[in-house]
């Protein structure tokens, strides 16, 4: 019944404008890097075959330069056909004000909330039981990474967990060797959320960060986060803090430092740069003490549009995007997890695989910050985070209250 | 109130004199040592583009390469991807002309006949709007978006050209009026009084005798207004409509992209590039610069 | 035509109002309809998506809860010293380099157009790139301090860019660089729009060069001072991308400056707290300026 169900909205949304005529569908988003636009070529490839035209409106610089103008576009009544957008909170003011496409009809007809998995990543594009974007792909960002071969030349054995890298710090300092590298900015924030659910728990990650439980944020669990701060701040000297995450990822190849926290997007360097993972270097997931994934990734949005034939392009693209085919060639070029689980992901890389099995397991898969908190929020908390790493005479106590000050002002 | 414009931008100063008199050596030896400030940012940003990636990173910023390479500068030309589009930053920029000509001569425009009614034929309520000009001035561009989007929409020309020179002279009135008005209102008054006892209206007395007189305060219009409009990114996205796109849209590409390899060889010279344009501009527009224009005036 | 003397003022100088009548419009629907919208939603909790009905504002109402939170976070507090130190140094710096170069340029030198492209060409190129390379040249890890440890003095130590208390003097060495050149050009430009005549009386009188500078040539050029001070007064307000390029407001928030929090919060679903610093930044410079302006152009007109 399903199959005959899928069938047919298949028949309604992507064979008809083949024998009509074509759509040109215009496509912001801001991936503009060689494998990230290799990974977009795939979608549109895709949705050419589909009869219509993908027309790439790359605009680079993340959500911070996109976002306005994706924003004022749909205001001043010329929206873009499709557009990437980050899901979660930071949509919501859209979909009420009735801007954004529904696409609930084809999401039952393909029975999205069953092939696609985790749970949680369907639900930020849920409001009010209708769906309104596609998720693409999935990115985690608790990661640790570490050059075995650093390590190995100072005589050390490469850690495998967060305590470990910190206990051989000093030594590998000595000889010159930058310990944990780190960039400016949100690299930060990362961090200081991967040690919350490291050192914290994932329970009570989620405790703070979506119940706002305010006991737990100001209480010893947490505290125990911001001694390991505190601790980290301690062996970073602030002249090798970088301007960006890639440049952090650098060091640790190059072997000028010997680990790094980020997500799961930096095993691509890795690769790029000819590393094998677990002979050259290691990915641990959850920074090694528990291996954990957040949810976060990526999702497309389609403004409402009062031309019909573009509506069923819109319908077609949404389609498209979670075919299996799509989304083993897109993910395999983004080196991020397919939405689905039931394709086949043998060319992986170690660290994809290690990712992926714990998807599989399933129990340790927690929702993506932006689910949970809002955007401004987040920021305010990384304000605190970068003070508190560049500035020593604050406190650990001092910034866990702050902390814990903006969790408990944040909209609910 | 005969003049000629003819003679206006000729030099009417002494010859150079030798380049070796004494004081003239002091004031050589200040220019040379503060164009070596200027120049150092240019200078690694040159070298760096004639270098390949694995250079870059061994390397020391300010040591030039043995081996140069232009092929950074053919990448950022003709085939930097952004997105799926591998065309570097050529298709752009015959946009980015059809944006900033008309943009340049709008805003310059109405802000020159703006300055010069405050300055020679001031009312009221346009010297109201003058203060308030000023202190828009002020005002993060950013906020203006949004109200801007609404506006043009409202006008019937959010999406098209109209719109984003419409936007351009926004931004550039504050400044530009500013600019005008005082520059009038610096010129010799004896010069306006003299015309108006000649009989000579509003418009006659703007383009035959203060425009010629202007000419470096033009000058620097110019240059003002080639740079923030060819350099501009945000407007001309927002706007102008994705089949204006101008130039900058990809240099933005190239530049920040935040994942993957950073090709840094590729983003300084697709900066140098871009900002050919106006450096040209600079160039050539340079000898309006010259002195002696107001007696020039004076005395035709 | 229209100077003739007519009974009715709102006919007299009737073609300098219809052509001041593109910047009229500009200012009451563009500059005024911003502004009263910018106040108005600083009182409102919007978050991604404007506003512009008198319903939505009525039902978005929080009074003062956006100001209470802009004046408790400390990062805007930063944000402001800073902009107080940038606009300090750079205004002043730019004026004392900005004219020493123009009188230099003004000496009948050879080559004049290649010095004043030379110090023009800053303000040519994309402030995100010029960023990253003043970044690089400032960063001691590989910039200015490693090449001239590797050169011998090892002792050699300029690391502003990493350290918290120097990091906003680091924009400004920057912001001097791409911007004196136009200052530059607007002196020569009122320079030369001084008579020889001046000159030659001058000349005849025997008063030295410098002080036929200072006391005659600077003083004529008032008008074009002011223009140059709204210039780079603004511009250190509106500071942003230099800023973002060279230290991204770090070492923590330690260089950040308003412009970069308004920003943010416009386009992170925090649209109100964005505006409502904004108005903090246009009450400032309408107290300031206010009084100036009505001092400075309120003067008897001279027609």
């Amino acid at each position: 019944m399903k199959m005959m169900k899928l069938a047919a909205v298949l028949c309604a949304s992507v064979a008809l404008p083949m024998t009509a005529y074509a759509t040109d569908l215009e496509v912001t988003h801001w991936w503009t890097s060689g494998g990230e636009a290799a990974a977009v070529a795939e979608f549109a490839k895709a949705f050419d075959a589909t009869g219509n035209k993908w027309v790439d409106g790359a605009i680079a610089g993340s959500g911070d330069v996109a976002r306005p103008i994706i924003i004022s576009r749909i205001l001043g009544g010329n929206p873009m056909g499709a557009t990437q957008l980050n899901p979660g909170k930071d949509a919501d003011d859209l979909i009420a004000a009735g801007l954004m496409q529904d696409l609930t009809e084809l999401a039952t007809a393909e029975d999205w909330a069953t092939i696609l998995r985790p749970k949680s990543q369907m639900d930020s594009c849920t409001l009010d039981g209708k769906v309104y974007c596609v998720p693409v792909n999935l990115h985690s960002g608790q990661w640790m990474w570490t050059n075995r071969k650093v390590y190995e030349d100072a005589g050390i054995a490469p850690p495998q967990n967060w305590a470990e890298m910190i206990a051989a710090a000093p030594a590998l300092k000595e000889k010159g060797i930058i310990p944990l590298s780190l960039a400016e900015g949100w690299p930060i924030g990362l961090l200081t959320e991967d040690l919350i659910v490291a050192i914290a728990g994932v329970d009570n990650y989620v405790a703070v960060y979506k119940d706002r439980n305010m006991e737990m944020a100001r209480g010893p669990e947490f505290a125990a986060v911001f001694q390991a701060i505190d601790q980290a701040r301690q062996i970073i000297d602030p002249k090798t803090v970088v301007p960006q995450w890639n440049d952090a990822v650098a060091l640790v190849i190059q072997g000028k430092a010997a680990a790094n926290v980020m997500g799961d997007w930096a095993g691509g360097e890795f690769a790029v740069a000819g590393l094998v993972a677990g002979k050259d270097f290691d990915c641990l997931p959850g920074l090694g003490v528990e291996p954990v994934l957040g949810t976060g990734g990526d999702v497309f949005y389609f403004p409402k549009n009062e031309d019909p034939e573009v509506t069923k392009a819109q319908l077609a693209m949404a389609s498209m995007m979670v075919t299996k085919e799509v989304q083993v060639a897109f993910n395999l070029k983004k080196g991020s997890l397919p939405m689905r689980a039931d394709v086949d992901l043998s060319a992986a890389n170690d660290c994809m695989k290690k990712g992926l099995e714990i998807l599989d397991k399933g129990t340790k898969v927690f929702p993506n910050n932006s689910q949970m908190l809002d955007r401004d929020s987040l920021n305010q908390i990384n304000d605190v985070m970068k003070e508190f790493f560049s500035d020593l005479t604050i406190t650990p106590e001092a910034a866990q209250e702050q902390f814990a000050a903006i969790i408990e002002a944040a909209p609910k | 109130m005969a003049m000629s414009s003819a003679t206006a931008i000729n030099p009417s100063g002494a010859k150079p004199k030798p380049f070796f008199a004494p004081g003239r050596v002091l004031i050589y030896t200040l220019l040379i040592v503060t164009s070596i400030y200027y120049l150092i940012p240019l200078y690694v940003m040159i070298i760096t583009s004639l270098k390949d990636l694995d250079q870059i990173r061994e390397g020391n910023i300010f040591i030039p390469t043995m081996q140069p390479s232009f092929d950074a500068w053919v990448k950022a030309w003709s085939q930097a991807c952004t997105g799926l589009n591998c065309t570097g930053l050529a298709p752009g920029f015959w946009n980015s002309v059809f944006i900033t000509i008309p943009s340049v001569i709008v805003s310059i425009a109405v802000a020159s006949i703006s300055g010069y009614s405050l300055a020679n034929w001031p009312f009221k309520l346009a010297e109201w709007c003058f203060t308030i000009l000023l202190v828009g001035s002020f005002i993060p561009y950013q906020v203006f978006l949004y109200p801007l989007v609404i506006i043009t929409r409202e006008m019937g020309i959010y999406s098209t050209l109209y719109a984003v020179i419409f936007v351009h002279t926004v931004f550039g009135l504050p400044i530009l009026t500013l600019l005008f008005r005082n520059y009038f209102a610096s010129l010799p008054e004896e010069l306006f009084k003299a015309a108006r006892v000649d009989g000579a209206g509003y418009w006659r007395i703007f383009f035959r005798i203060l425009v010629p007189m202007s000419l470096p305060i033009f000058t620097v219009a110019v240059i003002l207004q080639v740079t923030g409009i060819w350099n501009d990114f945000l407007f001309g996205v927002i706007y102008a409509g994705p089949t204006n796109y101008p130039m900058t849209v990809q240099l933005n590409n190239i530049v920040n992209s935040l994942q993957g390899v950073k090709e840094y060889n590729v983003e300084m010279a697709a900066t140098i590039l871009t900002g050919l344009v106006p450096l040209t501009i600079y160039f050539l527009s340079g000898k309006y610069f010259v002195r002696g224009i107001a007696a020039g005036a004076v005395k035709g | 035509m229209s100077e003739m003397k007519r009974p009715n003022r709102l006919f007299r100088n009737l073609t300098s109002k219809l052509a001041a009548s593109p910047m009229i419009f500009i200012v009451l629907v563009v500059f005024i309809g911003s502004t009263m919208w910018t106040v108005a939603s600083s009182f409102t909790n919007i978050k991604t998506l404007p506003i512009f009905t008198p319903r939505e504002f009525y039902d978005a109402f929080v009074g003062f809860a956006q100001y209470e939170r802009l004046w408790n976070t400390p990062r805007w507090i930063t944000s402001i010293t800073n902009l107080a130190i940038y606009g300090i140094f750079y205004s002043g710096f730019a004026f004392i380099i900005g004219f020493l170069l123009a009188v230099l340029m003004d000496q009948k030198i050879r080559a004049e157009g290649v010095f004043r492209t030379i110090y023009l060409y800053p303000f040519a190129l994309s402030f995100i790139v010029t960023g990253k390379v003043w970044a690089w040249i400032l960063n001691p890890a590989f910039g200015l301090e490693k090449t001239v440890r590797d050169m011998g003095w090892v002792t050699f130590s300029f690391d502003w860019l990493t350290n918290r208390d120097m990091s906003i003097y680091t924009v400004v060495i920057a912001g001097l660089w791409q911007g004196t050149g136009l200052v530059m050009a607007l002196m020569l430009a009122g320079l030369r729009s001084i008579d020889d005549e001046i000159w030659r009386a001058a000349r005849v009188d025997g008063i030295p060069k410098w002080r036929t500078y200072l006391q005659i040539v600077v003083p004529m050029m008032r008008p074009v001072m002011i223009t140059i001070f709204v210039i780079v007064a603004s511009g250190s307000v509106r500071v942003y991308d230099l800023v973002l390029a060279l230290t991204q407001g770090g070492p923590g928030n330690s260089s950040q400056v308003p412009s970069m929090y308004i920003y943010e919060k416009l386009f992170v679903g925090a649209l109100a707290q964005g505006t409502a610093a904004s108005s903090v930044l246009l009450l400032a410079t309408a107290v300031i300026l206010i009084p100036w302006i009505v001092v400075e152009f309120g003067k008897k007109s001279r027609v």
